[in-house]
């Protein structure tokens, strides 16, 4: 067994028991980056040099017996849309390629306390806009279970490295599925937080109100301790939310017993394979059998929220990346007359058809004439959407899904059909719109031998009883590790 | 030229607030300051940063607003104004579109000897943005982030204005009001207080409003009299030769005495508002609002109409003596001894006491005038016991040596003889 393919509880236990060095650890997994990297491709900025001096403090700090979390001297992955002080943050943009924030996302600030490794910056669909990594303007991932394949997106260098041994843990982002869809492509563990118990401060906006930073692991104990890293009211978020936040690792019970789990048809239906479908439906008997009991619920349909969701997310966006606009960082066009002509070539050259795409979409649903009929009418969803969840968790504690309808597709089999590509999301933006907790695990292979994934969604705040359903599931299966591609 | 013409003005204030720090971070909110020193990742629009309301900046809306009889909105929301400009880093405004902090209220100027009530349609906040400088050593513009998220109040009136006389009136008085509730220092050479004007005439007699064309860049209270009568005589002019004016967007030249076309109807912006998310809705308890509403002082526009009925001083006295609040402060407790006439103690503010100040740089307090003293004394010159120039004398001495005007009037044997009978 090489240092890269344990867990950060694995690592972290090792450390302590002086097995190993915090070195070792980060030298592994630089080495498994050396080997994998080219077929891989997930990252965009490496810091071997800085990972390999944070990693030999770590174990300065040890010799001292100074108190260490548990995630000191555990190398991370973080996705290139979270601002890094010193550090390039591009969110895979021809328009950001160049630029270094002089400040912190508070996540990464939070991360400095714990004294993790930090290996470098992953890649994503530009301005994680995509559900593929294929809109990066550098590179495009791979799926390391098959490098024909997508690693989804827009966090695919994040499910990527991590599944792949690059990282032991991730932070990616997710707005309509971007954590949950890569994480089952990839067969690793992601959890979209609930809506403001992470800091967006220096999380660079897609869509603001649905926007949330969260952990990509191999098991369900390291996404919670990620998790536990990052959560937390923020002063400079005024959206995140003062609450107390246990230690989400500690708490973990693996246990469904007296658990009801809630299925919906909306979820089961045309455009789901049957292979996803019978997997999911094998998890959902094994934690019958643990004692959890299940009923069926009733929600909105997804059709009708994925047009809300593209519609708030793209106005959102459409606002967000207005700044972008060559006057102050980022790429300039080279030449130009007017103002006018400066704005246009700029951002023309600097954004790709996607975010363009989104950008033109959301301007068109905000204009004068149309607020009423899209927006409008969008937000109204919402609040239905909403109070569908509020009811459904009147009568159960989970609702379990497919994260997506179907395993990783090959790399350019969506990339001219939109509404397809799109279609990739249909199971994960609810729970961004209704600003719910939801966690991906793997839950089997396909006949291809891609991974499937199961997504566990909850009612606000109930970020720990997904850990204990997940990790009674883990259990199961004996651990969550064998679904990524570590051999 | 056969009709007569009617102007009609509404007017859109923006007024800086003087609060300590920016709107959505903690830059200091301060005039005049080396060219991008006053900003940080947040007012500059950096990407990934957030905006965090500054608390103090709705307190002083929420001030204006009661100030100005306004409803105040217990739930407001703050929105994104959409548009593209160099010295607007995040290429959008936070504003508030639909629901403003204060709606309906009124402010009541005095024009040609009568009150006259001017609506207030809404007063929301809202961030200010950069400035661009042109510099001929360059050839292109610079930006100077400073001024950016320096929170404003805008106060748009209804178009009850009639004449730039009223607008001139009302713009005072909006001056004098929000200097007297400290919200904001209005001082027009920084730029601290700017109006956008909107001006229609239409023929005497009618009750239908001509179409308006907005004015932008007004930035003296003079400039807007200017301005205001340079657009009412252009519109009665194309008017008269029988033409149509056209909604559009003009923009005052101070220095030509001249508007230009800046945008027609057709171009007219489409800022694309929708509800900011980055931000909380802004919810305001009942006992906070009361809190707010109780430090409201007597307002200078009504304390001097109150001047002119109750006390019978003269316009420019009045006007003068609310000008100060330590002067009508003063003025007031000065008064209320009942012993000598009003006209009289605005006669010694006014003069003296003012003349004393501007010579020796002090504020009135500092001068510590010994109030009960100077309304014996004046009753002294009241009843002709001692001439107004010794009177003068005695004051300056009592400034002195805080003796009592008895015993200085006694020992300079000042004493006037008037009684025949001493003689």
């Amino acid at each position: 067994m090489e240092l890269y393919q344990l867990t950060a509880w694995e690592l972290f236990e090792k450390m302590a028991a002086k097995e190993c060095s915090a070195e070792e650890i980060t030298q592994s997994v630089l080495r498994r980056i050396d080997q994998k990297e080219g077929d891989v491709q997930a990252y965009l900025t490496l810091n071997k040099e800085a990972s390999l001096a944070q990693a030999r403090a770590v174990d300065q700090k040890r010799a001292s017996n100074e108190a260490l979390s548990p995630l000191a001297g555990i190398p991370i992955g973080i996705k290139d849309n979270i601002c890094t002080k010193g550090v390039k943050t591009t969110c895979a943009s021809k328009i950001l390629s160049e630029f270094v924030p002089p400040y912190n996302a508070t996540v990464m600030d939070k991360l400095d306390a714990t004294d993790c490794v930090y290996l470098g910056k992953l890649n994503m669909d530009e301005f994680a806009m995509g559900s593929s990594t294929e809109n990066s303007f550098f590179q495009k991932t791979h799926n390391p279970h098959n490098i024909k394949y997508v690693p989804g997106g827009s966090s695919g260098g994040s499910a990527a490295a991590v599944s792949a041994g690059e990282a032991v843990l991730a932070l990616g982002s997710d707005t309509g599925g971007s954590i949950r869809q890569p994480s089952a492509y990839c067969g690793t563990v992601g959890l979209k937080p609930t809506y403001g118990t992470v800091s967006r401060y220096g999380l660079v906006a897609f869509a603001s109100s649905l926007d949330q930073i969260g952990p990509i692991g191999r098991s369900v104990k390291d996404v919670a301790l990620l998790y536990s890293a990052i959560c937390g009211k923020d002063e400079k978020d005024t959206t995140s939310i003062r609450r107390e936040y246990p230690d989400f690792a500690k708490g973990i019970v693996p246990s469904v017993k007296g658990m009801t789990i809630g299925l919906s048809d909306e979820y089961f239906g045309e455009g789901v394979s049957d292979e996803v479908k019978t997997a999911v439906m094998k998890a959902v008997d094994a934690l019958k059998e643990q004692g959890a009991n299940v009923v069926s619920v009733s929600l909105p349909s997804t059709d009708q929220t994925l047009a809300a969701y593209y519609i708030i997310a793209s106005a959102e966006a459409s606002s967000n990346l207005a700044r972008f606009d060559g006057v102050k960082y980022g790429y300039r066009t080279k030449e130009y007359t007017t103002l006018e002509e400066m704005y246009e070539k700029t951002r023309s050259e600097g954004f790709g058809d996607e975010v363009k795409r989104r950008i033109m979409l959301g301007t068109y649903v905000l204009s004068s004439g149309y607020y009423d009929a899209y927006y409008k009418k969008a937000k109204f969803t919402q609040k239905m959407i909403q109070d569908a969840f509020q009811t459904a968790f009147g009568c159960c504690d989970l609702i379990l899904t497919p994260t997506a309808p179907d395993t990783a597709f090959q790399i350019g089999e969506n990339i001219h059909d939109q509404v397809k590509m799109y279609m990739n999301d249909i199971l994960t933006v609810t729970v961004n719109i209704a600003g719910l907790p939801a966690l991906s695990v793997p839950c089997g292979f396909d006949k291809k031998g891609l991974p499937i994934g199961l997504q566990m969604i909850g009612p606000k705040f109930s970020e720990g009883v997904l850990f204990n359903a997940a990790a009674c599931y883990e259990e199961l299966l004996g651990g969550f590790s064998a679904f990524s591609a570590l051999k | 030229m056969s009709k007569e013409y009617v102007t009609v003005i509404g007017l859109e204030v923006h007024a800086e607030l003087n609060t300590q720090s920016k709107i959505y971070c903690s830059c200091k909110n301060s005039f005049g300051a080396e060219v991008n020193t006053q900003c940080c990742p947040v007012c500059m629009g950096m990407p990934g940063t957030l905006p965090t309301l500054n608390e103090q900046v709705v307190a002083s809306a929420v001030k204006m607003g009661y100030a100005l009889n306004c409803t105040i909105n217990p739930v407001s929301k703050q929105d994104r104004k959409n548009y593209f400009y160099p010295d607007l880093p995040k290429a959008y405004q936070i504003s508030q579109f639909d629901i403003p902090l204060c709606e309906n209220g009124y402010v009541d100027i005095w024009v040609d000897g009568k009150e006259k009530r001017i609506g207030v349609t809404r007063i929301h906040i809202e961030e200010d943005a950069g400035k661009l400088i042109h510099d001929n050593s360059f050839a292109g513009s610079l930006v100077d982030f400073n001024r950016c998220g320096v929170p404003l109040i805008e106060i748009v009136s209804e178009p009850d204005l009639r004449s730039s006389k009223e607008a001139k009136a009302y713009l005072d008085t909006i001056k004098s009001i929000v200097q007297y509730i400290d919200v904001s220092d209005a001082k027009m050479q920084e730029g601290s207080i700017r109006c956008d004007i909107n001006v229609s005439v239409m023929e005497k007699g009618s009750d239908t409003f001509g179409t308006r064309v907005e004015m932008k860049n007004v930035n003296t209270f003079s400039g807007a009299v200017r301005a205001i009568e340079y657009e009412a005589a252009r519109q009665i002019a194309i008017l008269e030769q029988g033409g149509t004016i056209e909604q559009e967007t003009r923009r005052w030249d101070d220095q030509k005495g001249q508007n230009f076309l800046l945008r027609s109807k057709e171009d007219a912006h489409d800022y694309r508002y929708f509800p900011e998310p980055d931000l909380q809705t802004i919810v305001l308890e009942e006992s906070y609002l009361s809190q707010i509403k109780d430090s409201i002082p007597e307002l200078p526009n009504k304390k001097f109409v109150r001047y002119l009925t109750d006390y019978d001083l003269p316009e420019d006295d009045a006007s003068l003596l609310v000008a100060s609040v330590e002067k009508s402060t003063f003025f007031e407790t000065m008064v209320a001894f009942g012993d000598v006439k009003p006209k009289s103690i605005s006669n010694w503010i006014l003069g003296d006491i003012s003349r004393i100040m501007n010579e020796t740089g002090k504020a009135l307090a500092d001068l510590e005038i010994d109030a009960k003293g100077l309304d014996a004394l004046l009753l002294m010159i009241d009843e002709n016991k001692i001439s107004n120039s010794a009177g003068k004398t005695v004051f300056e001495e009592m400034l002195k040596t805080k003796a009592s005007p008895e015993e200085i009037v006694k020992e300079k044997g000042l004493l006037q003889i008037s009684n025949s009978d001493a003689l």
